[in-house]
């Protein structure tokens, strides 16, 4: 089976039941992709297809064929997204874990929401736990990204 | 005991055998972006100055950090004070993660200890290479020492304005004699350049590209990944298995046992039957097919519900004494009115956001693990006794933790890697999933506490008893334990700081049914919930507002000795002239806190809605901490508005970090009071997945500020101290706000959550 991830075209000799998730993982060694529930629950192997957030836990190999996958790893060239850069600038990571997962749900939103209120944030990020207590400074980074990104194209 | 290091110098193979750096394969810990890695340059000639210190050639600085990082920032923390008294540049710094060794001193990164414990030692390690340096510096000039100062990571010559890099000092540094302590200069906190001052945290530029490596991210090649059916039941053990469907899974390489043996439970595996594949998909598939017969156990009949619920009618019984001052009797024989309340909290488990996993490789005479651990010393104690090796033959290399709270400082699951990589004669990566997380924890003990109070003639608290139930922690590791050790009474209980002239501290019996262990802040948990409650309850009941009430029951400043008789205070290892229980601290963060809040604030008591102010002060881990919470309650829908908190932890070394713990104590304490439980039923636990066993969500996570306050005291706890006073302090606004007091947690078992 061929799949895209980040741009490149990847040959993978598995079930094509197998999650996407253990494809990225044990696969292709793209393990920025969390494992933290298996069931959906938390978001930590959050990617995009498509560029649609996506729980890579839930999802089959196959069902992956001919679209596009994009990984924490693939995000930003040079690890320079808006949100990446806004991450550091609120030193929002504790254990860092759940943080792929949610820059992905984060990046997927700004893609299609500019500015979002505090309700957006929350409607798009409810998906995603951090146990650390990362919330507030998740929320703020958002903005901030929103707000550079708005800058940008203004 | 003390936990200082002796300071001293090490040659340079003793100092890659020790941070892993020449081992080849995964080099952990090369983590700031901007900076070479020093290693990588072969023949680099190094300055090994101490066992935590190295300069380099090349000018970069190598810190060991020898604590676990799980997002408490100790990575950045401790090699800052090495840095500040070194007079590194903090972007020539390479942080190092240690291997587990106890020429390091305690590793054990648990009971908020790292900074507290190793604050001195740190300081004089940077102190110690610095005036190597300037010594060095010294000898090459001809000039006096005193002439020669450390500055910006250069050794300067006053009166010459000669000036020599670290980098061209690190190999004449080498061979200076260590300084004794006794002559280190150490810095005056005016001319800190790192230590409490902002500094970026080491590890979030790779974080936030999916580089940072943990536990879970492990790999090899020829390593084979295992999931493990473990006995539902304390105790069980397989009667009768087939796995003859699992074995016909392609990818399935091998089906093993593990033996989990007699209580106590101590570090062992639990026993169960290991599916070791190619990958972790097909281990986890093949696992589903498995059919195993446990064997019943005392443990079976375990139910959580009926346990607490037979708790909560011992607990009104007389128990064991263990401190008594005054005569508590004739106090309440004597009061003129009198108050009772029993506060339950359910199992608890620690529900990191990575699931436990480790690697390990075994040769004959060998083992070398890689995992999310928090005491690594620990992981080579009981992985070297689990396969009759000695603990220096166990190597350990520390990954990052995705989260750690407790769970990771006991290492059933890296004797399991162990043992399997052991029988299978190659690598073995066990891979834990959220399930096995949540089914085969090392609980938070579920407890019941009791007390009772008096009021004198003129309105004031003349008697206080109180009495705990719950299952200790020592019983995992010593069989037939039935009643909270003294320990656990240590955590918020004994010292419970009300100047209450008759009162009395005692315990109840509760045997332990499954693994008890500690999770972040451990009994301040129920010990904070029930002396926060009461002492709200108590302000209610004498119809005065809780901050003066408290302000009044806690009296006047003073420092309190809890030891009495037998019964001495641990005060979390550290002797009461350097962290006194201070009241006076205490009562200053009750102060600021309560200005945060409208404690007159007063919903409609009749109706069950409305909107309140709660308030909780509790010191832990050798801080002080104060939430004000504020609650809406509408038609039996409880939403928390905002929530504050006030810190007195000393001197916070890496404020921002500081904050950063205080946040998540403040969610990781919503979560736990909200809607925190686990469930036993017929001896196993019944939640599986975080569906049944949630955790707050961003939408649920009110505004929340923190204050640290400004302190010249020593650095004391900060990982958990925010934890205890959160729950006290929503039950406490939910009962301002509706005239409902919730006594049993979770709060969701009596309010629905918004």
């Amino acid at each position: 089976m061929q799949i895209t991830v980040n741009g490149s075209a990847r040959e993978i000799d598995v079930d094509e039941q197998m999650p996407l998730l253990w494809v990225l993982r044990d696969e292709l060694k793209l393990t920025g992709t969390k494992f933290g529930c298996g069931g959906g629950y938390c978001g930590a192997c959050t990617i995009h297809l498509d560029g649609r957030p996506t729980r890579a836990c839930l999802t089959p190999a196959s069902f992956a064929e001919g679209k596009q996958i994009t990984t924490i790893e693939g995000l930003s060239e040079n690890g320079d997204h808006p949100l990446q850069q806004a991450w550091i600038e609120h030193n929002v990571p504790q254990c860092g874990y759940c943080q792929s997962g949610q820059l992905m749900s984060a990046a997927a939103l700004l893609a299609t929401n500019a500015s979002p209120s505090d309700s957006d944030i929350d409607g798009a990020m409810t998906g995603n736990l951090c146990r650390c207590g990362t919330y507030p400074r998740i929320k703020a980074a958002i903005k901030t990204a929103a707000t550079a990104d708005n800058g940008e194209e203004a | 005991m003390s936990t200082k290091q002796r300071i001293e110098n090490i040659d340079r193979r003793r100092f890659l055998k020790l941070t892993g750096l020449a081992a080849g394969g995964l080099v952990l810990g090369a983590s700031l972006p901007a900076t070479q890695p020093a290693w990588a340059a072969e023949g680099d000639v190094a300055g090994d100055l101490n066992l935590f210190v190295t300069v380099h050639s090349d000018d970069t600085v190598s810190i060991v950090c020898h604590r676990s990082e799980m997002g408490q920032g100790i990575r950045t923390g401790l090699p800052q004070v090495v840095a500040d008294e070194l007079e590194a540049d903090w972007r020539k710094v390479n942080v190092v993660q240690g291997l587990g060794d106890k020429r390091y001193g305690s590793q054990n990164t648990d009971g908020s200890r790292s900074i507290r414990r190793f604050y001195d030692t740190m300081r004089n390690m940077g102190a110690s290479a610095r005036t190597m340096l300037e010594q060095a510096a010294a000898q090459q000039w001809k000039v006096p020492a005193g002439e020669c100062k450390a500055k910006n990571h250069a050794v300067e010559h006053g009166p010459s304005g000669r000036r020599l890099r670290f980098g061209e000092l690190a190999a004449a540094a080498a061979e200076i004699p260590v300084p004794e302590e006794k002559s280190l200069r150490l810095k005056s906190s005016d001319q800190f350049n790192y230590i409490g001052k902002p500094v970026d945290t080491v590890d979030t530029p790779d974080m936030v590209v999916g580089k940072a490596q943990f536990g879970q991210d492990i790999h090899f090649d020829d390593m084979l990944i295992a999931s493990i059916e473990r006995a539902p039941v304390l105790g069980s053990s397989i009667l009768e298995l087939d796995d003859s469907d699992a074995r016909e899974m392609k990818g399935v390489i091998a089906i093993e046992r593990l033996d989990g043996g007699a209580e106590p439970p101590l570090f062992k595996p639990l026993s169960g039957v290991a599916i070791l594949a190619r990958n972790t998909w097909t281990a986890l598939q093949a696992r589903k097919k498995l059919k195993i017969q446990w064997s019943e156990t005392a443990h079976h009949a375990h139910n959580s519900d009926d346990y607490l619920a037979a708790l909560q009618r011992t607990i009104r019984e007389p128990g064991k004494t263990i401190t008594d001052h005054g005569d508590v009797e004739k106090a309440f024989a004597e009061a003129g009115d009198r108050h009772n309340a029993t506060y339950t909290v359910p199992y608890l488990a620690h529900a990191t956001m990575e699931p436990p996993a480790a690697t390990a490789r075994v040769s004959e005479d060998h083992c070398e693990i890689w995992g999310c651990v928090q005491d690594p010393q620990s992981v080579q104690q009981n992985v070297a006794g689990a396969l009759g090796l000695k603990p220096e033959e166990v190597k350990v290399n520390v990954t990052l933790l995705g989260g750690g709270f407790g769970r990771k400082s006991k290492p059933d699951f890296v004797v399991e890697a162990a043992l399997l990589a052991r029988k299978m004669q190659r690598p073995v990566k066990v891979v834990w999933s959220r399930e096995d997380d949540i089914r085969h924890d090392y609980y938070h003990a579920a407890s019941v506490e009791h007390y009772e109070a008096g009021f004198d003639g003129d309105g004031k608290v003349s008697g206080w008893l109180q009495r705990a139930a719950f299952p200790s922690i020592s019983g995992t590791f010593q069989a037939g334990v039935d009643h909270p050790s003294t320990s656990e009474l240590d955590l918020g209980l004994s010292d419970m700081p009300f100047a209450v002239p008759n009162r009395r501290m005692e315990t109840q019996r509760a045997e332990y049914h499954t693994r008890i262990g500690w999770l972040r802040s451990v009994s301040n948990i129920q010990n904070a919930f029930g002396v926060c409650s009461f002492a709200d309850e108590l302000a209610h009941h004498s119809g005065e507002r809780p901050d003066r009430f408290l302000l009044n029951l806690i009296g006047p400043d003073r420092h309190i000795d809890p030891s009495q008789g037998d019964f001495e205070y641990g005060n979390y290892g550290e002797a009461l002239e350097k962290f006194p229980v201070d009241t006076a601290r205490l009562k200053n963060v009750l102060r600021r806190v309560a200005t945060r809040a409208d404690l007159d604030l007063r919903g409609d008591h009749s109706e069950g809605n409305g909107e309140g102010w709660g308030i909780a002060v509790h010191r832990s881990f050798l801080s002080y901490v104060g939430i004000a919470t504020r609650v809406e309650v509408q038609n039996g829908e409880l939403a928390i508005g905002e929530m504050h908190c006030v810190a007195d932890v000393g001197l916070a070394v890496n404020p921002d970090r500081v904050h950063s713990q205080m946040e998540g104590a403040m969610i990781f304490g919503m979560s736990l009071a909200l809607m925190g439980e686990i469930k036993m039923e017929n001896g196993a636990v019944s939640n599986s997945n975080f569906h049944d066993y949630p955790l707050l969500r961003i939408h649920q996570s009110p505004p929340l500020s923190v204050e640290v306050l400004a302190s010249d005291e020593p650095p004391a706890g900060v990982g958990e101290p925010g934890v205890p006073p959160v729950a006290p302090s929503i039950t406490n606004a939910i009962f301002a706000a509706t005239g409902k007091r919730i006594r049993e947690l979770p709060i969701n078992k009596h309010l629905k959550i918004g």
